[in-house]
């Protein structure tokens, strides 16, 4: 029996969840759990890279847990989409875990609640994991409320006023769009007797047009309030920005996108069809651009890249409505490209208000002269996002809007000048913050942040403690000596920073394996005959039995 | 497919209440409209299995359709346990937010309300004191008598209508 690379995917689930269990018994010595977490990410991305190139161009793959057939056992399906989607999400979870123990380590939180920060990660990251894998509706559901309970936590690690806030209403509306998923799930089952994606992607088709309609709508708005699409988006502005930054990070780049890869797979796989394209042309324009119109008000920079992260997700529900290989094939590059960015954005406003004192852009300037790394690292992701050649965002946009052009209608060209549109306003809400943080003097400042006038002892631009401002009127007052930015942190968004220019770099082989997923979502057939096809199934034991 | 109607009925109550609750602006309602909601779904999901039959283990004189289908029961214990554990931790938040700030209600997003308020600034019917969302903001600061008047993330962050 050959091995085949891709049955080694569950893996991807199984050792961030042995990595959660350990660092749950190691939850008094932390050097030791930071080492597990750490270590157990790098087991799975290593994983995963394998899976990712094993599947590199070839059709679905599907892995049969417990050696049960299809349509009754539960099944993973591998593709290129999954597979890359896998190992993004596993690199932007290890540089956000470099960077919250770099955190950790630096404000010497080694008792407390963020002993339980690296176990409640690992889960996330598990949950995020089988979300991707899933094969039937209800091990999506699983993977989701994995990835949402963890979020809970890690949303209101510290339990202060803010938190509790945002979080009730952040829990409130997730157990609500779960519920919403699970009573679409009991209807799907009700209606064909069968959860298994490829098994419905036969059977749906089978049911009366006006049952297919209101079971593909109720999927439609349980991911779209997951994936905060804009009627559903309300949620996400309050309740991100008042987390740690790390976990906004982790959560910016990853949450919403589980809820877009749903959307993906409802779209390609469920029903394939072009029946609500229109509504989801419209849903794309709409969330495109009140996002950014939102993002223009705001003065404080983590809700502003809130903000920016819903418009964006308007850019790949577009690629999706379409619905060509073109544009879908445009779509897995965007998604690739936006979690790397839009993270390392959040990584970065993270460290702006440690060594700035603030995330309010009236109470912040002249960060380019106290540290130029830091502006550079703003400046880099912010060009990208805001779709400026050469970076990843233009070339994703550009493809987004070739597909769009193509598809030709009334509709599409709408949503075509929607997004360059929506592309300059990101562009000036990420100069406007470039401007007055990193340009303007600090005395020019509304209400600059005493920290910021403190005099910067000389050579010690980077990697320099509050101790070392001498100050006692910013937020670190009363704190004690808080090292700013250490060395991990600001490693773990270089890194990310380096990864989204990587995306550039690398974006000819990235756009083949995207043409290459894109392929197979147009063609449901290929995961159909993947989970069912008797050829691929387990044995059943009775079988090999003497 | 046969449908229990004590069920259905029982369900729909559930859903009504559940929604009912949902919409209430205090948070131990909106709990238990949440849990209505969920164990209305599970009745929902068991509706999806049919009628009820035999317990399903394998006999050879019972014919396969006479069996329970026991799918949905097997989804619905897991669901069971996830609402259990989301029921859990938002009591846990819930009583949080009562000792932090004897609050049982659904709170507004101060920032929100700053920004909507933004086009119609007005100094003296605005003078209230905006909220800065550092993760910085709760730690204790050091109780000066002079430092009361002009703590800075106290202090108007609002800037003039510049912008």
């Amino acid at each position: 029996m050959t091995v085949n690379l891709a049955q080694l995917a569950p893996l991807a689930v199984i050792i961030p969840f042995l990595g959660a269990a350990l660092s749950l018994l190691l939850l008094r010595r932390n050097a030791l759990q930071r080492t597990v977490a750490i270590g157990s990410l790098v087991l799975t991305l290593a994983i995963e890279a394998l899976v990712l190139v094993s599947t590199w161009d070839i059709g679905p793959q599907a892995v049969h847990l417990g050696g049960w057939a299809a349509p009754w056992g539960i099944v993973m399906v591998v593709d290129q989409l999954s597979s890359l989607m896998l190992v993004v999400s596993t690199v932007v979870s290890l540089a956000v875990l470099v960077y919250a123990s770099g955190q950790g380590v630096a404000d010497g939180d080694e008792e407390g609640p963020i002993s339980i920060f690296h176990p409640s990660f690992l889960i996330l990251v598990a949950g995020v994991s089988n979300a991707f894998l899933a094969g039937d509706l209800f091990n999506l559901y699983v993977g989701f409320e994995i990835l949402l309970t963890a979020s809970y936590v890690l949303m209101t690690m510290g339990g202060t006023v803010q938190r509790i806030r945002t979080g009730v209403t952040y829990v409130v509306v997730s157990v609500i769009s779960s519920v919403l998923f699970l009573i679409t799930i009991a209807m799907i089952y009700a209606a064909t007797g069968t959860i298994n994606m490829a098994d419905l992607s036969v059977k749906l088709e089978g049911l009366p047009v006006g049952t297919q309609m209101q079971l593909h709508l109720m999927l439609l708005i349980a991911f779209g309030i997951k994936a905060a699409v804009f009627p559903l988006s309300f949620w996400l502005p309050d309740s991100y920005p008042t987390a740690s930054a790390p976990v906004t990070a982790v959560f910016a780049g990853l949450l919403t996108k589980v809820g877009v890869y749903s959307i993906i797979r409802t779209e390609t796989v469920l029903f394939p069809g072009d029946r609500l394209d229109d509504l989801l042309m419209w849903v794309a324009l709409l969330t495109m651009v009140v996002g950014i119109l939102g993002a223009l008000a705001q003065i404080d920079i983590k809700r502003m890249l809130s903000f920016t992260l819903i418009s964006h997700i308007g850019y790949m529900i577009f690629g999706v409505a379409v619905g060509t290989q073109e544009s879908l094939s445009a779509t897995v590059y965007y998604v690739a490209h936006h979690i790397v960015i839009q993270t390392s954005l959040f990584l970065v406003a993270g460290l702006i208000e440690r060594r700035g004192g603030s995330t309010n852009v009236d109470r912040l300037a002249g960060m380019a002269r106290i540290s130029p790394l830091l502006a550079l690292l703003y400046l880099v992701p912010a060009l990208n996002l805001g779709g400026i050649p050469p970076f990843s965002g233009f070339l994703g946009k550009t493809g987004l809007l070739q597909a769009g052009v193509e598809r030709g209608d009334g509709l599409a060209y709408a949503l075509v000048a929607g997004s360059v549109a929506v592309s300059l306003l990101t562009l000036l809400a990420l100069m406007r913050v470039w401007n007055r943080v990193f340009l303007r003097a600090p005395e020019d400042a509304e209400y600059p942040d005493p920290i910021l006038l403190a005099p910067v002892p000389a050579g010690s631009r980077f990697l320099l403690s509050s101790g070392g401002v001498d100050d006692q009127a910013g937020q670190f007052a009363g704190k004690g000596d808080v090292r700013l930015m250490s060395p991990s942190m600001l490693g773990g968004a270089s890194a990310l920073v380096a990864v989204g220019v990587a995306l550039t770099v690398f974006a000819g082989p990235l756009f083949q394996l995207a043409d290459n997923a894109a392929e197979n979502l147009v063609r449901p057939e290929r995961y159909v005959e993947a989970v069912l096809d008797p050829a691929s199934a387990p044995r059943p034991v009775v079988e090999e039995a003497p | 497919m046969t449908v229990n109607l004590t069920l259905l009925v029982v369900m729909g109550v559930l859903y009504a209440v559940g929604v009912y609750l949902l919409l209430e602006r205090s948070l131990t309602r909106v709990l238990l409209g949440l849990m209505l909601l969920t164990n209305g779904t599970n009745l929902l999901i068991l509706h999806a299995g049919g009628a009820a039959g035999f317990a399903p283990l394998y006999e050879e004189s019972i014919a396969a359709q006479d069996y329970s289908d026991p799918l949905p029961q097997a989804l619905i214990l897991t669901a069971i346990v996830i609402s259990l554990a989301v029921t859990a931790f938002l009591l846990g938040m819930i009583y949080r937010s009562w000792v932090l700030g004897r609050r049982d209600e659904i709170q507004d997003d101060v920032e929100d309300r700053r920004v909507a308020r933004q086009s119609s600034y007005d100094v003296e019917s605005d003078a209230d004191v905006p909220a800065d969302t550092s993760e910085f903001d709760d730690a204790p600061r050091p109780r000066d008598p002079d430092e009361s008047v002009e703590t800075p993330g106290v202090r108007g962050i609002r800037g003039e209508e510049s912008r």
